[in-house]
């Protein structure tokens, strides 16, 4: 057990790990999202995905990653907004959690940031309740905005059942 | 090394690892109930494994040891680090009888008197000693004193005397083959050279490093490699198919091969046949039966029911567990089973098999049953509920509490059970796995428990449809047939009200469309043929209604995401060959959802029974309107009905005195409604077939009058077998036929299920006396007869068998050895046939060299029929037949 720390971990690097954090982003409607880095599995292109009835409406189907089955969920049905264009080919970003993997359907996925604690807030209380529900928070960016997504609540669907 | 000590030895050292690290984090946070139970659990289990290997001194210390940490559970007693010390202190000691044990196959000589009497005062709260840790009156460290006198003198004298020469056996045999002479002494040698300097220092168990125990996950890997490397073979076959002079054909069939044996090698890694988990019980049986001084038969079904190994492993302790609470609880003293009337032999049955996409283990045994009165007590007690909660449950309901942790009824705490940590466990390690555990009892009849465990990780095959451009997979177990309807084949799907139905054979079967239970989208065009997948569940049997059919392929069955679990239709998903993500359906949640209560297992058949029986009352019932055995109506459910028949009078054959017919490749028995048969002399028998699985039986009626759909209300109740009762039907007063009293007559294992449950009244089993002197012919033969629907009583001489005769026994037939010491078979055939008491009872004479001669002797003698021994078929027919006959000529 005291084995936790490496020997030879130089003190500036833990001192930097609090600051800021990595994340994953990713675009729906124009808008920007993100979710930690050290969460996210894969990066997948569109997939042939198996329909599953009867599943609640955001459960998009299932897909085979590398032999291992994976439940893709439709970002955009969870978020509120409108099911893709067909004719739009969508990214998916493969999380797991408690064991499971899930993908999570986006429009694009876009670069890994490292954002600095100092840009983060709290959710406004105008953002949609919708939203707040699965919102952590908000980085400021330069140009834009960034949603935390919670993924834990994102995949939680035992309560609006 | 025994196999069963040999395991005992790998399981132990693990679990004693475990409770190191569990004391040290009790000892830090010395309130978690959490910590407490699992030390307490552990220790249990050591404990009672040495019980049934007869391993006293490790029992005595474990017990002792048992005994203080139920006081800490219980908060009787306070955590202290001295207490910790004492408990880790008897770990060691425990651990050094293990060294000796692994390495001479006994425990050592010495006592462990005064570890016990130190955890026996920390148990009754009597000061022990100071924080200086050991007490005056015992030297100090007598740990290793102990250790070092009883671990040092054993290499000479291997055992004191309970085996003679344990050692020669299992070692140095292998080893003699390749080097003579030299080679088994080096470990000897070390044997003898090692404990002295060690001493009592707990060594790693050799025993423990024969096995690997490999993570579950890394052949979860595996498999996902495998299954990689199967698809990824599959393409390139793919690639090179069409080029006959590709260089690269011969490599790629190696290749595939390879992998073919691969995949099959990793999958086998997984599966093992619960027969294994098992394999401990009828030894735990025995000595439990000896302990407790009952008779027990254990009769196993099934064994070679295939579980993944790791479900396997996490049911195998609760398994053993509930065959303890049952040969301990549940079974009563022979005494008193004679008062009550039961046969002396307490059985448990324990039955394996796939059921529904899921496997079923029934425990069930003909004991007493739960005591209601004590649970409820109980319950009260440790504060589980209140007495008016109580008086609003049902017994069913009441007897769940056995599974809350702390529970136990037993009056005692005997060394086998009684401590509460029972039930819980059983149900905890059962849930770990995605499996439920159900619960019936009778009072006096006994209990039963069925665990279900869904096919999570195993490996079935598969039936994979179409439905609305979707495809599914069915297991392919729960299907029975295939139909395939076209537009203009000669039964349809026929509508009543919306639902469904096929006529199949002159049965209507209710259809279940796949496409609106799953709100597919309908496809526009009418389909020009569609199939029909007929499933059974329990009884129930329906047919499901989708687009095409495709092959059968092996799946492995994974657990659908946890977020999709709600949806009772799938029981679970899986990748095909081709790559493609599937679900696979659930019949008995499809069953559930068409209004059918999917109910699972041995209830089924009752429940169905009781349907047929009881409910109906406002629902119009198909029936079928005949005469027989007189002028009144008569009338049975038609959906009981498999087929109507008219058989030529002059195909009816008669065999051992009953009537019977050739249908469809198989002997019909033909059966009268009164007993008194009938038959035309000339033309046609009118003929109502019921079927059931393999069986076939056909009751003879005079002429079937009409099939009238009307509300089934009996209004009078019959109190003779094979009668419901009357009920008006289409104006006229009819007598309703109980189909179910009539098959056991054709066939005594018809209703087989339900008697080794709970021994059914209305139907008394042939009871065989079965004499050998061969405990294991005694014991190959019991279970088998008794799943054939015998009562069996054995014993093990000619002499025995006569005591029975002079005690006023009576039997139905007789199957006797010929070799046995003393009397022989031929000589008690003659002893049985001369006296009047038993003089008509068949006797088939069972042999392991059946000769002509000996054949006529037996005959000679008195014998009815003569068998080989190991012939079980033949017995079991031959058995059937001959009493069949007595009862005909009697």
């Amino acid at each position: 057990m005291n084995q936790l720390v490496p020997a030879g971990k130089r003190p500036g690097t833990e001192l930097a790990a609090p600051e800021t954090q990595d994340f994953v982003t990713m675009f729906i409607e124009g808008q920007l999202f993100g979710i930690p880095v050290l969460t996210v599995q894969d990066v997948l292109g569109p997939q042939k995905i198996t329909r599953i009835p009867l599943a609640p409406r955001e459960v998009a189907g299932s897909l085979n990653l590398r032999g291992r089955i994976v439940t893709a969920i439709d970002v955009r049905l969870r978020l509120g907004l409108k099911k893709r264009a067909e004719d739009k080919k969508g990214m998916s970003v493969v999380v797991d959690m408690g064991g499971e993997l899930y993908s999570l359907m986006v429009d694009q996925v876009g670069e890994v940031l490292s954002l600095p604690a100092a840009k983060f807030e709290r959710n406004p209380p105008t953002l949609d309740p919708h939203w707040r529900e699965f919102s952590i928070g908000i980085y400021r960016l330069d140009d834009k905005l960034l949603v935390v997504l919670d993924v834990g609540k994102l995949l939680d669907f035992t309560r609006n059942e | 090394m025994d196999d069963l000590l040999s395991e005992f030895l790998t399981e132990t050292s693990e679990s004693l690892s475990v409770l190191d690290v569990a004391l040290v984090n009790l000892e830090q946070n010395p309130n978690d109930p959490q910590i407490l139970g699992n030390i307490f659990r552990l220790v249990h289990t050591i404990k009672g494994t040495c019980g049934f290997l007869g391993l006293p001194r490790l029992e005595h210390v474990a017990h002792a040891g048992e005994n203080v940490l139920g006081k800490f559970r219980d908060g009787e007693l306070e955590v202290t680090p001295d207490a910790v010390t004492l408990i880790l202190q008897s770990i060691d000691r425990i651990k050094l009888i293990l060294g000796h044990l692994e390495q001479n196959e006994c425990e050592p000589e010495g006592s462990d008197d005064d570890l016990i009497e130190r955890l026996n005062a920390m148990a009754e709260g009597r000061a022990v000693g100071s924080p200086a840790a050991p007490p005056p009156p015992s030297p100090p460290m007598p740990t290793f004193e102990s250790v070092v006198t009883a671990s040092a003198p054993p290499p000479p004298p291997p055992a004191p005397e309970p085996e003679p020469e344990p050692e020669p056996e299992p070692e140095p045999e292998p080893v003699k083959a390749s080097v003579p002479a030299t080679a088994p002494q080096p470990p000897a040698v070390a044997a003898a050279a090692a404990p002295p300097v060690p001493a009592g220092e707990a060594k790693e168990s050799a025993v423990a490093a024969q096995t690997i125990r490999v993570n579950v996950e890394l052949l979860e890997n595996l498999m996902t490699l495998v299954s990689e490397l199967v698809l990824t073979r599959n393409q390139l076959l793919q690639m090179v198919r069409g080029k006959d002079d590709s260089e690269f054909a011969t490599p790629l069939q190696r290749l595939s091969h390879i992998t073919t044996d691969l995949q099959e090698g990793v999958m086998k890694t997984r599966m093992q046949p619960i027969g294994n988990a098992w394999a401990k019980l009828p030894r735990i049986v025995r000595d439990l039966a000896l302990e407790m001084n009952k008779k027990i038969d254990l009769q196993m079904l099934g064994a070679e029911t295939e579980l993944d190994r790791q479900v396997l492993e996490l049911i195998k302790d609760p398994l053993t567990h509930m065959v303890r609470n049952s040969a301990d609880h549940g079974l009563e003293g022979t005494d008193e089973r004679k008062k009550v009337g039961k046969p002396e032999i307490g059985k448990i049955v324990l039955n394996a098999f796939h059921e529904g996409g899921h496997i079923i283990i029934e425990i069930s045994d003909d004991g007493r049953g739960l005591n209601l009165d004590r649970i409820k007590q109980k319950a009260i007690q440790n504060g589980l509920a209140t007495e008016s909660e109580l008086e609003a449950l049902t017994p069913q309901q009441i007897y769940q509490f056995i599974f809350k942790a702390g529970f136990s009824t037993a009056e005692k705490v005997t060394s086998v059970s009684g401590r509460g940590v029972g039930m819980d466990v059983v149900r905890t390690n059962i849930e770990k796995i995605g499996g439920t555990v159900e619960l019936k009892s009778q009072p006096g009849k006994g209990s039963s428990f069925v665990i279900k465990i869904p096919l999570t990780l195993a490996i079935v095959s598969a039936l994979i449809v179409e439905c609305a451009v979707e495809r599914f997979a069915i297991p392919q177990i729960s299907v029975l047939e295939l139909v395939r309807v076209t537009a203009n084949s000669e039964h349809g799907i026929e509508m009543i009200n919306n639902a469904p139905v096929l006529r199949l054979r002159d049965r209507l079967l209710p259809l279940v469309s796949l496409k609106r239970l799953l709100k597919l989208a309908e496809s526009e065009e009418e389909q020009q043929e569609t199939f029909i997948v007929v499933t059974q569940v329990g009884t129930y049997t329906f047919g499901i209604i989708v687009d095409r059919v495709f092959d059968t392929e092996e799946i492995v069955v994974k657990p659908v995401a946890p977020i999709l679990r709600h949806i009772s239709m799938f029981s679970g998903n899986t990748i095909l060959g081709d790559g493609s993500v599937i679900m696979i359906l659930d019949p008995n949640g499809i069953a559930g959802a068409t209004g059918e209560s999917g109910m699972m297992g041995a209830g089924t058949r009752d429940a169905e029974a009781q349907t047929v029986r009881e409910s109906h009352a406002d629902l119009k019932t198909s029936l079928l309107v005949f005469r027989a055995g007189g002028d009144d109506l008569k009338a049975v459910p038609l959906a009981l009905v498999a087929r109507l028949e008219e058989i030529e009078v002059g195909e009816i054959e008669h065999s051992h005195g009953k009537p019977m017919v050739q249908y469809r490749g198989h002997l019909m028995p033909l059966i009268a409604i009164d007993g008194i048969l009938n038959l035309r002399d000339e033309g046609r028998q009118p003929v109502l077939v019921f079927s059931d699985k393999e069986h076939t039986m056909g009751l003879v009626v005079d002429e079937i009058v009409d099939i009238v759909e009307d509300r089934l209300k009996v209004e009078l109740s019959a109190d003779n077998p094979g009668v419901i009762g009357t009920a008006v039907i289409a104006g006229k007063a009819t007598t309703i036929i109980d189909a179910g009293y009539y098959l056991p007559q054709a066939f005594g294992d018809w209703f087989g299920r339900n008697d080794k449950e709970f021994g059914n009244a209305d139907f008394h089993a042939p009871r065989v006396l079965l004499v050998d002197d061969s405990p294991f012919f005694r014991n190959l033969l019991t279970p088998l007869l008794s799943v054939a629907g015998y009562e069996v009583i054995s014993v093990d001489g000619a002499d025995k068998a006569l005591a029975l005769r002079e005690r006023g026994d009576e039997f139905d037939a007789i199957i006797s050895d010929i070799e046995m010491p003393g009397m022989s078979g031929f000589e008690f055939a003659a002893a049985v046939r001369a006296d009047g008491r038993w003089g008509t009872i068949p006797m088939v004479a069972l042999s392991s060299h059946a000769t002509e001669k000996d054949f006529e002797r037996g005959r000679m003698v008195g014998f009815n029929d003569y068998i080989a021994k190991f012939d079980r078929d033949a017995l079991l027919q031959t058995l059937a037949t001959t009493i069949a006959a007595s009862k005909g000529a009697a």
